[in-house]
């Protein structure tokens, strides 16, 4: 019996010891979910470090954003949720929102009012797609290809990514149904605002596939957004498809041989949510910080280290230069005027319904 | 001779039977004892998972969790008359999606049942925001007719009971520490009023797990709606609460305009007429389902029992397919590369040996993730061998070899990762079989074939049982490499249930897949042991 009693207070004596490390770290520590990379480096040096200084709070950067729904899930169903601030994009956030495990949020009160004296709604506008989104950047993607693989004549439409004739060579898109099916109905000759009533149809969807079909054989799947920039540098493919920030640093930061292409650039958002389940005090604390991290001047500072553009329409005359190239960085945003000629919306609401259904039938498709 | 008779004792008096068994039961208890934080950590890191998962692939109670009444009300409608259910179904529908929304579960069960019909995710959210307005009507009507309507307390006097009722001023007084007692429905009043006692309750029990008070809460509009349903033929004899004037109301309710709960919701949108939708609310009522089992063998529920799924929708059957057969590939080319690895690391002296050792596992120390993106540089078209080989000449610049993003790619990829778990119990095997059996062999007239084939390798088969066993069931479930290296044509059925875990958030297809994939390893191991016979097989030593 002495074994059993040696494991019983062993057992206590562990528990006891974790619930007073909890308990510490919820005064002084906040763990702060991020994408990792230059994305949270740009982070780092926008919102945390001054935070930090500004409070003594310690900040615990994770690096879960891709998967932050199913561990959220995960967190929530054994009842201890460890992250205190998430960085997702909008269409978790809606899910989050939707299945409870994010805080709802009211904008106008919780966060700071813009420094041209609009409200923080008013500033957001329509980036405030879900009652527990926080907006951050809007950032876009987009396809880039090989300047030196192009010929004479560098691509100026999306469509060149359909176009095996004029630009022969492998492509990389993603192995995800959204942005493709919206890019080939476009190039088969649908119109912007029919998409997604043509793609509810299933003579739309088989038109969609029936386009991505001609080029099946010469397309290389990318599941991570590094894909592309890599596969691009080292010429396995002419162009691909990925976010617009990777091909900044890409072009601009490593200086390879590959041209941005802003036609058809679709637009989505990334930004902030709170997990539901914290503590009052970690609540309180990851509220200030993201009041703190989401006003005018703070998002106009991210701009300095990456390519997205800020959230907030009062932060747009405050991006300035690169913090350490010294380039201009409001024409290499995807709101600048210049690039946003012609851009398409993601749309969250319909992608909401039909992801199910048109994964299924893509990922068949892609087995075929 | 005079103890003959009687049983054996021991030096203490008790039968040496006993005894000796208390000896045993002691010893084993001993045994129990010495093993038991690793039984338990065991069944708590790993068989109590396994279990939950398993159960996943067939809960379902989300549905009759989040619409209790619907799912009662939705049982008896036929869904051949190709027409929605009935005003009833509506009203128990408007009475769960206004608790559900109230709880944030009406989004979960939507993203729930999208998963069987598309369209539902955002048939409940765009309802969720509008149901709150239902009953409105009959709220307006009932605060013309009597203010007292509208007081929170006089409906918890009418519907709890009296002890619920003092605990509640006893919380009250006591300064709202904590939650509010949970509701006690008042007989009388259940007996008369099911339906709103029962939706009152959830009303008061609501507001009480959210920290407020049910006495200080705004009555949601759906309860009038739904007291203006039942109070005209209610016998309200048995109510004792005095709260509500329900006598004096229910002559003038009779008269009320009622809302048309079904054309609301069928206003908030068109679907709610769908006979589909109704048709998957019914079909995945019960609280458990075979819903995720038949998904992931390419089937469906119908109304007709099970079918297969449309043609473009197709996939697991395949991909369940490919991971055997390229798990085969995989264990047969760890088979040929490793055996004659092993059986030099057998065979020559111990200086050479070791030095071979530490390349066979050097990759085995490396990141997984390291190897698999040196395969990416060496296999890539524009990759390290295409380069050699168009350099030689082998190959045109134009006709570079697709190494990569497909079947090839990862067989290659896998074959190297687990090379050593062949190589590993091969070699165990081979070093315990004497040099001398090969030599007696040669000189009893084999040839150096017939030596190897009729005397050496049989003795090795059961390393190779090992390498195979350990090789083939690693494969089976690796995702990683087939992700990264695997294309289209090289991914398995892991990485399915790594997108249903974390993008799709489908955890029950995922656990089914999951059940399925353990389930044929399991068959594989029971074959095995029927054919070669587990016995056979040498780890080591």
């Amino acid at each position: 019996m002495k074994l059993t009693k040696t494991l019983m207070a062993t057992t206590a004596l562990t528990l006891a010891g974790t619930t007073a490390i909890a308990d510490g770290h919820m005064a002084s520590e906040m763990t702060i979910v991020s994408w990792g990379g230059a994305y949270s480096a740009s982070q780092q040096a926008a919102y945390h470090d001054p935070y930090a200084e500004m409070t003594g709070v310690t900040i615990i950067n994770d690096e879960s954003s891709s998967e932050a729904v199913a561990k959220l899930r995960a967190m929530n169903e054994a009842g201890n949720v460890t992250w205190d601030v998430v960085d997702v994009v909008a269409a978790d956030a809606i899910r989050l929102c939707d299945e409870g495990l994010a805080l709802e949020i009211n904008h106008d009160e919780q966060l700071a009012p813009g420094d041209d004296g609009s409200t923080a709604s008013e500033d957001f506008g329509d980036l405030i797609v879900s009652d527990c989104f926080i907006p951050q950047i809007v950032y876009s993607t987009t396809a880039g290809y090989r300047t030196d693989l192009v010929g004479d004549t560098p691509p100026t439409s999306i469509c060149a990514m359909f176009d095996l004739d004029t630009y022969p060579g492998n492509r990389s898109l993603e192995k995800n149904p959204i942005n493709n099916m919206e890019w080939a109905l476009l190039c088969d000759g649908v119109a912007a605002e029919d998409v997604y009533d043509v793609l509810e149809t299933d003579e739309g969807i088989a038109q969609a596939f029936a386009k991505l079909d001609t080029i099946k054989d010469n397309v290389v799947w990318w599941s991570a957004g590094a894909d592309t920039p890599q596969l691009l540098a080292d010429g396995e493919v002419v162009m691909g498809t990925t976010y617009n920030g990777r091909l900044f640093s890409l072009i601009e930061e490593q200086n390879q041989p590959v041209g941005m292409l802003w036609d058809a650039q679709v637009f989505d958002l990334d930004g902030w949510i709170i997990p539901t389940g914290l503590s009052p005090e970690r609540e309180a604390r990851a509220l200030d910080y993201v009041r703190f991290a989401t006003d005018t001047q703070r998002l106009a500072d991210q701009a300095k280290y990456i390519s997205y553009g800020p959230a907030r329409a009062s932060s747009a005359p405050l991006v300035g230069k690169h913090a350490t190239l010294g380039i201009d960085m409001a024409q290499h945003m995807p709101t600048d005027p210049e690039n946003a000629k012609n851009t398409f919306l993601y749309n969250y609401e319909w992608w909401a319904d039909y992801r199910d259904d048109l994964d299924a039938k893509f990922q068949a498709w892609l087995a075929q | 001779m005079t103890d003959a008779a009687g049983p054996v004792l021991a030096a203490d008096g008790t039968p040496l039977k006993k005894s000796l068994n208390r000896a045993l039961r002691r010893q084993k208890m001993r045994a129990l004892m010495l093993i038991a934080p690793l039984l338990l950590f065991i069944l708590i890191t790993f068989i109590w998972p396994i279990a939950q998962m398993l159960l996943r692939s067939v809960e379902n109670q989300i549905v009759s969790d989040v619409l209790p009444r619907t799912v009662v009300a939705v049982v008896e409608w036929d869904a051949s008359t190709e027409e929605a259910p009935g005003d009833p179904v509506f009203e128990a529908l408007a009475q769960d999606m206004m608790v559900a929304v109230e709880q944030k579960q009406h989004t979960r069960l939507g993203s729930r049942l999208n998963y069987e019909t598309t369209g539902v995710s955002s048939l409940f959210r765009k309802s969720g925001r509008a149901v709150d307005e239902m009953g409105e009507l009959a709220m307006d009507q009932f605060v013309a007719l009597d203010e007292g309507f509208e007081a929170p307390a006089n409906w918890a006097v009418n519907l709890g009971t009296a002890d619920w009722n003092a605990a509640l001023t006893d919380w009250v007084n006591n300064g709202e520490e904590g939650n509010a007692p949970r509701f006690a429905a008042d007989p009388g009043a259940a007996e008369a009023l099911p339906q709103t006692t029962r939706l009152y309750g959830d009303f008061a029990n609501f507001v009480a797990s959210d920290g407020d008070n049910p006495l200080d809460e705004d009555i949601w509009p759906i309860l009038f709606h739904t007291l203006a349903q039942e109070l005209p033929s209610a016998d309200l004899s048995s109510v004792a609460g005095t709260g509500l004037p329900l006598v004096a109301a229910q002559g003038p309710v009779a008269g009320f305009e009622t809302e048309d709960i079904k054309a609301a919701f069928i206003d908030i949108d068109e679907d709610w007429a769908s006979v589909e939708v109704w048709q998957t609310i019914q079909t995945y009522s019960p609280d458990f389902t075979n819903g995720y089992f038949l998904n992931s063998i390419d089937m469906q529920k119908s109304p007709d029992g099970a079918e297969w799924r449309p043609e473009d929708q197709q996939i697991y059957l395949t991909l369940f397919w490919r991971t055997m057969l390229m798990s085969f590939v995989i264990t047969c080319s760890c088979i040929l590369l490793g055996y004659p690895v092993a059986w030099l690391l057998a065979n020559l002296p111990a200086s050479k040996a070791n030095l071979l050792m530490i390349l066979v596992l050097l990759p085995f120390w490396t990141s997984l993730l390291v190897r698999t993106s040196a395969w990416k540089v060496l296999l890539q078209q524009q990759g390290v061998i295409n380069e050699l080989l168009v350099w030689i000449g082998l190959v045109g610049d134009e006709n570079r070899l697709a190494l990569i993003n497909n079947a090839t790619g990862t067989i290659i990829a896998m074959t190297h990762i687990l090379l050593p778990f062949m190589i590993l119990p091969l070699y165990s095997v081979m070093k315990t079989i004497p040099p001398s059996y090969l030599r007696a062999a040669k000189s009893l007239g084999a040839t150096n074939w017939t030596a190897f084939w009729r005397v050496y390798f049989p003795q090795s088969v059961p390393g190779i049982g090992a390498g195979s066993i350990l090789v083939f069931i690693l494969s089976i479930g690796y995702y990683i490499t087939p992700e990264i290296v695997g294309g289209t044509k090289g991914v398995f059925i892991s990485n399915r249930i790594a997108y249903h875990i974390s993008s799709s958030l489908n955890w029950g297809l995922a656990a089914a897949l999951g059940s399925i994939l353990l389930a044929i390893v399991l068959i594989f191991y029971w074959m095995y042991d029927k054919i070669v016979g587990i016995d056979n097989v040498k780890l080591g030593g």
